[in-house]
């Protein structure tokens, strides 16, 4: 079975988005899962998150963001090309409820994320406001498919390049500030997702964060993306990726995405050293 | 007799050891044709041969050899396969010392005949041989069955419902097919070469294998039997979960689970990092935890991957491991060093989370426990610390709990193992059987593909008798 790349689309610097024939996962996939995907034979393993589905055509959007070796890789993909290997939807999906009004948190990249929990929490009737933040203009993601969807988008950018000025937290005081929040979902950079569960732990508002560690298979066989939750251990690709927010030991995670770091730089220069030979 | 018979069994040539932990190469080389033909000379040809009596798959085993004594090596395969889709891996893996070959008359006053020695020359020269025979198909039934995992069980399982005209579908959740095959047993011990020949029989048997298909979540059971078509089902998703002791610091950087451990270097060739993308983290001091075939398995495979002092900890004695004995010795052969009486209390990590000691407490072993084995009681005050880099820990797998969790009425036991009958494997939901490590708990290669052939047999019992009223509960309560 291939896994075609449909469609290729660049969203801003260094972030695409890219759709993959891939029936069954369109087929089943709900808001909050995720995939796994293998760039070619000898590629890693790599967790991305669901951006959308269309079960019709069979099709699912990844957005992504291009950091290391397997996503650069990915991005030079071109439309018809085929990826090695594509399966899911993994992980629980989102507990979806009528809470009232939700604030929605996207840091950066994480905004993708949104996307589908967003769709859903607005079907379950909740008054439904985003947060995209981003550390300047051009990186705003997804603003205009997210205003299609819900109630307000409140941008803030890092150096006030575009929306207001200020870091995600300052949006969602500013929210608190004006209106009673019932619950709150950060997704993003692991600090960021922390500052959130920070603010919103002494008013009690749930709060849930979607957590990204480093994967293998995907389905509970081998632990690398254990993470701390109420001091319990949890496997994020089956127990989550979704947890309540006050209870994640953010600085373990951050600490145990650093595991690999040394070895994702120097597979990163190679590629690159790689790329500049072919393209002389 | 005319001659007397040799007590000594054809010893069979293995890589040095020091040359062993440099590479992920087979260590055991195998037999050639004319030792093959000494060792089987040894067999006494049982008119009732009790070896086929401790073969969970039941090979014809006196007549597989009587063949090799002929020189018939492809007669001698063939014969095996009649069984035993799997001769090669099976040859390799199997604890025979405890099956077939403790069973072998000649074992009495000598060393039993190497059976699974044998076994394992017949697959590899047919393989050697080019193009494998593949048995004719037969008149197919029209009847669909869907396999959940491809595994030992699941493998066999599906070529006896395929060589019985079934059309059946394997589903793996990997990239690729094997289970424990592919991700769990070395390369050195197992080539992967071999799990993929071998595999290659089963699907020109006329089974179909879609690999990134994780049943459960891409599509539920009850799917896959109420809108695909399947009739049957066959759960061998095995005993894929890792478990951990639940001490402080277990989830500090450079602590594993063995089954990432070993999925990393065998799956993903880690061991081949930076050509292959996955990386290791292995350091120059390993520590693993615990003394099974899977604890041998991270401890020999740390060594090939540029480990300099390997430490394998158990805390009850050396009598207790549950290792395969030629396995415990390779290990030390090849330099890892064992400290029984000894367990991890607690892991103590740098300030950058990285895993820097493992504080180990000495035991001593009391009354025995639950298991028939002698408990083992810590030492008050005899605590210590080994400093490492890595740690990989082996204690044993539970079952997978996804397709339980997704299948509605498919009852399991406290120990996540899936309710079945022991004789027929069938479970409490209509149609649906289990075999392998899901059903027994953590066993073998051979016991998961018996229980996968037998599983095979009641499920085209089923499929022949299935208009007939109350027949699942007969078959569930095992009265057929």
């Amino acid at each position: 079975m291939g896994y075609k790349i449909l469609k290729k689309r660049v969203l801003g610097p260094g972030s695409k988005l890219m759709e993959i024939e891939a029936p069954f996962v369109a087929k089943a996939a709900k808001p909050g899962q995720f995939i796994i995907l293998r760039v070619f034979e000898k590629g890693e393993r790599i967790p991305l998150t669901i951006a959308r589905t269309d079960r019709e055509r069979g099709v699912v959007t990844i957005i992504f963001q291009e950091v290391g070796k397997t996503t650069i890789h990915l991005g030079l993909l071109n439309e018809g090309d085929e990826l090695a290997d594509f399966v899911g939807p993994l992980g629980k999906p989102t507990d979806i409820e009528n809470y009232g009004t939700v604030v929605a948190i996207g840091g950066g990249f994480g905004t993708a994320v949104l996307l589908p929990l967003v769709t859903a929490l607005k079907k379950a009737g909740n008054k439904v406001i985003t947060i995209i933040g981003a550390r300047t203009k051009e990186l705003v993601l997804l603003e205009d498919e997210m205003k299609k969807i819900v109630d307000e988008v409140l941008i803030t950018t890092d150096d006030g390049s575009y929306g207001m000025k200020g870091l995600v937290t300052d949006g969602l005081k500013f929210l608190m500030d004006r209106e009673k929040v019932d619950a709150v979902y950060a997704v993003g950079p692991v600090p960021m997702m922390k500052a959130v569960a920070d603010m919103t732990r002494g008013p009690g508002i749930k709060t849930i964060v979607s957590l990204n560690p480093i994967m293998v298979d995907g389905t509970g066989m081998c632990g690398a993306c254990r993470v701390e939750v109420g001091g319990k251990t949890k496997f994020a690709c089956v127990d989550g990726p979704e947890f309540d927010a006050h209870e994640v030991n953010f600085d373990l995670l951050m600490k145990r995405l650093k595991m690999y770091r040394k070895e994702e730089q120097y597979s990163l220069e190679l590629f690159k050293k790689r790329l500049e030979k072919e393209a002389v | 007799m005319a001659r007397r018979l040799k007590l000594e069994r054809t010893p069979m040539s293995k890589l040095p050891p020091e040359e062993r932990i440099t590479t992920f190469e087979e260590v055991a080389l195998g037999y050639t044709p004319e030792e093959a033909i000494i060792e089987a000379e040894r067999c006494l040809l049982c008119k009732r041969p009790p070896c086929v009596a401790g073969c969970p798959v039941s090979i014809d085993i006196p007549s597989f050899i009587e063949l090799i004594k002929k020189g018939d090596f492809i007669g001698a395969v063939k014969k095996i396969k009649e069984a035993n889709p799997l001769p090669a891996i099976c040859g390799r893996v199997c604890p025979q010392e405890d099956q077939c070959e403790m069973k072998c008359v000649v074992g009495i006053k000598g060393q039993p005949v190497a059976i699974g020695r044998l076994e394992r020359f017949v697959a590899d020269y047919e393989a050697s041989q080019g193009e494998v025979e593949i048995p004719p198909r037969p008149a197919p039934k029209g009847k669909k069955v869907a396999i959940i995992g491809s595994g030992p069980a699941g493998l066999t399982c599906a070529s006896e419902l395929a060589k019985k005209g079934y059309y059946v579908t394997i589903f793996e959740a990997l990239h690729k097919p094997g289970g424990v095959l592919m991700y769990g047993i070395p390369q050195f011990r197992l080539p992967k070469e071999i799990v993929a020949r071998e595999i290659d029989y089963v699907q020109k048997l006329g089974v179909e294998i879609f690999t990134n298909f994780v049943v459960g979540k891409t599509r539920t059971l009850d799917e896959l039997m109420s809108e695909d078509g399947y009739e049957a089902a066959f759960v061998a998703t095995g005993a894929g979960y890792p478990r951990f002791m639940g001490i402080p610091g277990e989830n500090l950087l450079g602590i594993y689970s063995a089954n990432e451990f070993l999925t990393r270097i065998n799956l993903m060739r880690a061991y081949k990092f930076p050509d292959y993308d996955t990386p290791i983290k292995v350091g120059k001091r390993v520590v693993v935890v615990g003394a099974g075939n899977v604890a041998m398995d991270a401890a020999r495979s740390a060594l090939r991957a540029g480990a300099e002092k390997v430490t394998i900890v158990y805390r009850r004695s050396r009598k207790e491991m549950t290792a395969r004995i030629e396995e415990i010795e390779n290990a030390e052969e090849e330099g890892v060093e064992l400290k029984i009486l000894t367990n991890p209390v607690r892991y103590i990590g740098d300030e950058d989370g990285w895993v820097k000691e493992v504080e180990v407490i000495k035991m001593k072993l009391g009354e025995p426990d639950e298991s028939g084995r002698r408990r083992p009681i810590p030492i008050e005050g005899s605590e210590y610390r080994i400093p490492v880099d890595t740690v990989v820990i082996a204690i044993g797998q539970v079952p997978n709990p996804i397709v339980p969790q997704t299948t509605p009425g498919l009852e399991t036991t406290r120990h996540g193992t899936i309710v079945a009958n022991p004789k027929t494997h069938a479970t409490t939901r209509e149609g649906v059987f289990t075999g392998g490590d899901i059903m027994t708990g953590a066993a073998t290669v051979i016991l998961a593909a018996g229980s996968g052939k037998t599983a095979a047999k009641y499920i085209d019992y089923y499929l022949t008798h299935k208009d007939e009223p109350g027949i699942w509960e007969k078959i569930f309560k095992g009265e057929v």
